[in-house]
């Protein structure tokens, strides 16, 4: 069955979960159970239970191939465009499991933003870029709204001084720093409640990855922020909780002074301390 | 002498050459104070002695074309008497310290260098010899009554009037018609099966339509005659009153179209696969559907290369030929209706240059001005084409 | 910093819903498209096939009337001497009569008659070269004069069609070339046997044969052009093909020549194959005074249009062979030359080979150039062996079906569409080991 057999099958999130303002807010924003990912036959994450605090940024960290990204996917379903994968357990975003076949992945991904290790901007305008989401999803009644919106965003973004006066010309022509930035605008301009950054920072010089980190600090007041990371000091810059993945399993997970002061596992010492990795 | 007989006068010598250089080489005895091996000293022997006989004749027939004084037993003699020159010449040499594998490696690379200039004097040859013969042909016709007049009318009997723009309106029209019907259809095909096929669908349909592609275009020519005008005429025009002639530019421009449907979806194919996944990923991860995807960031994406793949398939319409000939007609007239035959640039080159042909007679010679028309047409939307596609190419690496 | 647009707000769910909606109605629509133009490609091959096998099977059976013909003395060596010389002196011509008499003896024994049958009626029934068919056995053994022997002649195109059920009563009734006492006569004929439709090899084996007898008409000729002009393509273009990859490859420099040289590949590969065939008549044929029609020309012709393929295929192939072969080569003290030609062009051989078998499979459907320089001749006389057949006139297979569609009598269509299932056998055949050689022989590095 292709993704997009299963996205027709799928009625609006609404129908299955009603408003959601009025539902009181529970201190985990996600929740997963069990979740293991198969590629084809072989297993590559294996039962992870972890709960990722609401308005806080939470790191996870771990060596390479450890699956840190494959669990990130699993959040908002990306994992669904590879053939092979394949997803058990659940995720319980604040209360609807996005696993269950009611879910409407095109909406859930509009509400779990997702920024991705390379910038990948569009190869179209800077205004284009930012607008695509909100236009595909009519989340703007007219074009002056629109404008405000991608300016919004691009301010958030911490974009707007450096392109305000150059919304028409391609957002592929930015450097590397502001592509990322671009793509972090990208992604919140379709206002979503979880955004899910894997190594934002990767492709970028030190300056660059100072100002996505800072912004990261800023935008958690108004979105849940999970973040794949491979610098354990950059886990410790930014995030509030972290969680440590090694060859599939998730090995300890807390706030994350305490992951990086005084771990409970041995793995994670020996991980931090530097002794693998 | 015959040529047969000269070249086997020459083999021979070659084989010769091959033995006795490599007798000569080993006779000092120990054979590991040679520079090179025995054999190459054999067939620096060989190879000299064959490409001075062959070099000789070919210049002396290139130069018996212009004095004929130069009689083919002359040549014969010349060639063998220089290749046993060089024979001796190298043969002579041979020493411990000739350097006979250095001499074979140089001699071999010429060759391979000859190889490879073989696609230049291609396009020599063609330019050439439709030049010479257009000039010809412009020497007794008007340049701009061939290139502006609205009638074409050949009469062997002196009065013929051959204006191109009706055969130029017919190319364009069967060719339009074409693009019309492989483009969306070759366009949705690649589509399907980059973004929504299982990757065991892909698998057995890329190589499909590749074999597809390889149908000779004789088969859809006579697809054309024996089905598709046929049943077009019947249904189509004589009901409607169009017309009434199974040929006609609809019946070829309809086949062709088939006939691009495999190139357009592979090419398109290539370029929607080189669009790097982060830019699909970009857009799903903001809830985008797969068509939204598709059309608002992949096609965009793509389309330098796209209208690339649409310029290469208006090429090859252009330059088409079996299918126009059975399918389109022989009638040279400048009509909008696309049920009424009509002919093209090829089909009037066919016909021009088949059967008993008077090279000195403009009805014949405007072939060759049909023909440069045609290659320049062609050649500049192919060179543009492949600039579009290499600069969409590199944006991507 | 905090902005009032970026408090998550919640959409009217009325409105979200039907906007979801919408855009999954636009996904279908979309995918709808997708699946349309495949099948539309599908059925468009479909159709192709059908009507090409269809069209063409029946080419590969024949019409025969069995008749049994006194070879009567009197008429055919009139000296009573059993001289070849004189035997060879009785014209065709003369033969005719006696197979006039033997079918209106045969049609005679059919109880009740045939109403309005006349002898010479009958005689028209079968090919116009059924005389030529008896002189010839005639001449090959005089003994047999004085006997009567079963001979089968095959039917007159128009009674071929018939039988095939290709024309009726209906269609055929203002033919001139066809009495409706012909077909009764057909009708008898086929139910007492004499008359039968079977396999007829010799549409593959007889050469061309003229207008007026469709029912002879075979692809021998083009099918030994075809091949002649195949032995030239791969006699030329395979060296000449390699070793320009292998310069091009290997050894060329970043210079002007070498940009020249790519440039021409790439357009070569592009130019209207009618162009070649301007090339061929103005060059080979016009300056160089080579033949018109000989399988010389033609494969010359091919063979430039081939190269740029097989150089193509070529290049990918030695650029795929993993440059440490031939350092490890180079390494032992190697030259250049001898790192290439002892290592990677073995490596690069299936890859080679595969763009060379497609390269032909091109070439041997190839028909627009061939028409130019005066293939599309009718031939009717075997080319010589190699090497002299090169030269002498021939046919080629796509050209001999382009031929057969230019005839007026509808039954050459037939022949046609059976020429073209011939030529679809080669070139799947072909393809077929491509691909075959391309998985057996292909590593992965």
């Amino acid at each position: 069955m292709t993704l997009a057999d299963q996205q027709l099958r799928y009625r609006p999130m609404d129908a299955v979960a009603p408003a959601l303002a009025e539902r009181p807010q529970a201190a985990e924003k996600v929740r997963a159970r069990d979740v293991s990912v198969f590629y084809g036959e072989k297993q590559a994450l294996f039962g992870v239970d972890l709960d990722i605090p609401r308005n806080k940024v939470t790191a996870l960290i771990g060596p390479s191939g450890c699956c840190k990204s494959t669990f990130l996917r699993c959040i908002n379903r990306m994992n669904d465009t590879i053939p092979t994968a394949r997803v058990t357990g659940s995720i319980i975003l604040d209360d609807v499991d996005i696993y269950s076949p009611a879910i409407d992945v095109v909406e859930l991904r509009a509400r779990v933003g997702m920024v991705f290790q390379k910038p990948n901007p569009f190869p179209k305008s800077i205004f284009e870029n930012v607008a695509y989401g909100p236009r595909i999803h009519g989340m703007t009644r007219s074009k002056p709204e629109l404008e405000q919106l991608v300016q919004g965003s691009l301010r958030r973004a911490g974009l707007w001084n450096e392109v305000k006066d150059r919304l028409h010309e391609p957002g592929t022509g930015l450097s590397g720093g502001q592509q990322q930035r671009l793509c972090i605008a990208r992604a919140i301009a379709t206002r979503p409640e979880v955004l899910l950054m894997d190594e934002p920072c990767s492709a970028l010089d030190p300056i660059a990855t100072a100002v996505i980190e800072e912004l990261i600090d800023e935008l958690r007041q108004n979105f849940t922020i999970v973040i794949v990371t491979h610098s354990m000091q950059q886990a410790a810059r930014v995030s509030q909780q972290t969680a440590f993945f090694h060859l599939g399993k998730l090995i300890e997970h807390g706030e994350t002074p305490d992951i990086f002061s005084n771990p409970r596992e041995k793995q994670t010492e020996d991980y931090i301390t530097g002794k693998i990795g | 002498m015959s040529a047969g007989l000269l070249f086997l006068v020459l083999a021979i010598l070659a084989v010769a050459g091959y033995l006795s250089g490599r007798w000569r080489a080993a006779a000092g005895g120990d054979t590991r104070a040679l520079h090179s091996r025995t054999t190459y000293h054999g067939l620096a022997v060989a190879l000299a002695a064959l490409l001075a006989g062959i070099v000789t004749f070919v210049l002396l027939n290139l130069l018996a074309t212009v004095a004929p004084e130069i009689g083919s037993r002359f040549v014969a003699i010349a060639s063998i008497a220089l290749a046993l020159a060089a024979f001796v010449a190298v043969w002579a040499r041979i020493t411990p310290a000739f350097r006979a594998r250095n001499l074979v490696e140089t001699i071999v690379l010429g060759l391979l260098l000859l190889a490879a200039t073989v696609a230049i004097f291609t396009t020599a040859a063609i330019v050439l010899s439709l030049v010479f013969s257009t000039a010809r042909f412009f020497g007794q016709y008007s340049w701009s009554e061939f290139f502006f007049g609205t009638v074409w009318s050949p009469a062997f009997q002196g009065v013929s009037r051959l204006g191109m723009l009706p055969l130029l309106w017919g190319t364009l029209y069967v060719s339009a018609i074409a693009l019309a019907v492989a483009v969306p259809i070759g366009l949705f095909t690649a589509i399907f099966l980059t973004q929504y096929a299982s990757p065991r669908f892909r698998r057995a349909a890329k190589p499909a339509i590749e074999i597809l592609a390889g149908i000779p275009t004789i088969v859809y020519g006579l697809f054309a005659l024996v089905t598709v005008g046929p049943i077009l005429r019947d249904w189509f025009a004589q009901p409607t009153g169009l017309g009434s002639s199974s040929a006609s530019v609809m019946t070829a421009g309809l086949v062709m179209g088939i006939m691009l449907i495999p190139f357009v979806s592979s090419l398109s194919d290539d370029i929607i696969t080189a669009v790097p996944r982060a830019m699909r990923e970009g857009s799903l991860g903001l809830g985008a559907t797969q068509s939204e995807t598709i059309r608002r960031v992949i096609i965009p994406a793509a389309l330098p290369g796209i209208v690339g793949a649409v310029l290469l398939a208006a090429s090859r319409a252009i330059g088409e030929t079996m299918i126009v000939v059975l399918g389109a007609g022989a009638a040279a007239q400048l009509s909008l209706n696309p049920f009424e035959a009509m002919t093209t640039i090829t089909v009037k080159i066919v016909s021009q240059l088949t059967g008993d042909t008077d090279f000195n007679s403009p009805e014949t010679l405007v072939a060759f001005a049909l023909g440069i028309t045609l290659f320049v047409l062609t050649l500049g939307m192919n060179v543009l084409a492949l600039y579009i596609v290499r600069r969409y190419r590199e944006q991507y690496e | 910093m905090t902005d009032a647009t970026f408090v998550p707000a919640a959409l009217d769910p009325e409105r979200r819903a039907a906007l979801t909606r919408r855009r999954y109605a636009a996904e279908k629509r979309f995918r709808l498209y997708g699946v349309g133009a495949i099948g539309v490609s599908i059925a468009a091959l479909v159709l192709l096939l059908v009507s090409v096998l269809g069209g063409g099977l029946p080419a590969f059976t024949q019409t025969f009337v069995r008749a049994q013909i006194y070879l009567d003395p009197a008429v055919l060596d009139p000296s009573g001497t059993r001289d070849p010389d004189g035997i060879r002196k009785v014209l065709t011509f003369a033969y005719a009569p006696l197979i006039k008499r033997s079918l209106e003896t045969a049609t005679a024994e059919l109880q009740p008659t045939v109403p309005g049958i006349t002898p010479a009626l009958l005689a028209g029934m079968v090919s116009d070269g059924a005389p030529a068919q008896l002189r010839n056995y005639v001449i090959a053994n005089p003994d047999s004069i004085g006997e009567t022997v079963e001979f089968e002649f095959l039917a007159n195109g128009r009674i071929d069609q018939y039988v095939k059920g290709n024309i009726t009563r209906e269609s055929s009734a203002g033919d001139a070339r066809l009495d409706p006492a012909q077909l009764d006569a057909a009708d008898r004929l086929l139910e007492a046997g004499v008359m039968e439709l079977r396999f007829n090899p010799a549409f593959i084996t007889n050469p061309d044969a003229s207008e007026n007898r469709p029912e002879a008409a075979g692809l021998g000729v083009a099918l030994i052009g075809s091949a002649y002009m195949m032995l030239i393509v791969l006699v030329l273009s395979l060296p000449i093909g390699v070793a320009a990859s292998i310069y091009l490859e290997e050894f060329a420099a970043k210079s002007w020549l070498t940009d020249v040289i790519e440039v021409n590949i790439s357009n070569l590969a592009a130019v209207p194959s009618i162009v070649f065939g301007i090339l061929g008549l103005a060059f080979f044929i016009n300056f160089m005074n080579l033949p018109m029609s000989a399988p010389i020309v033609g494969g010359l012709v091919l063979t430039l249009m081939t190269l740029p393929t097989i150089i193509i295929a070529t290049r990918a192939a030695l650029k795929s062979v993993p440059p440490s072969i031939k350092e490890a080569a180079l390494g032992v003290g190697a030259s250049k030359m001898q790192a290439i030609f002892h290592h990677v062009l073995p490596l690069a051989m299936p890859g080679i080979l595969t763009g060379t078998i497609i390269g032909l499979a091109q070439a041997l459907g190839e028909t627009a150039p061939l028409l130019l320089i005066g293939m599309v001749a009718f031939v009717k006389d075997f080319p010589a062996g190699l090497p002299d057949g090169l030269f002498d006139p021939a046919t080629a297979l796509p050209v001999q079906v382009y031929n057969f569609t230019q005839r007026a009598d509808p039954a050459f269509v037939e022949r046609a569409s059976g020429a073209i299932i011939v030529l679809l056998v080669f070139l799947v055949a072909m393809n077929t080991v491509a691909i075959v050689l391309r998985q057996k022989l292909e590593r992965t590095w």
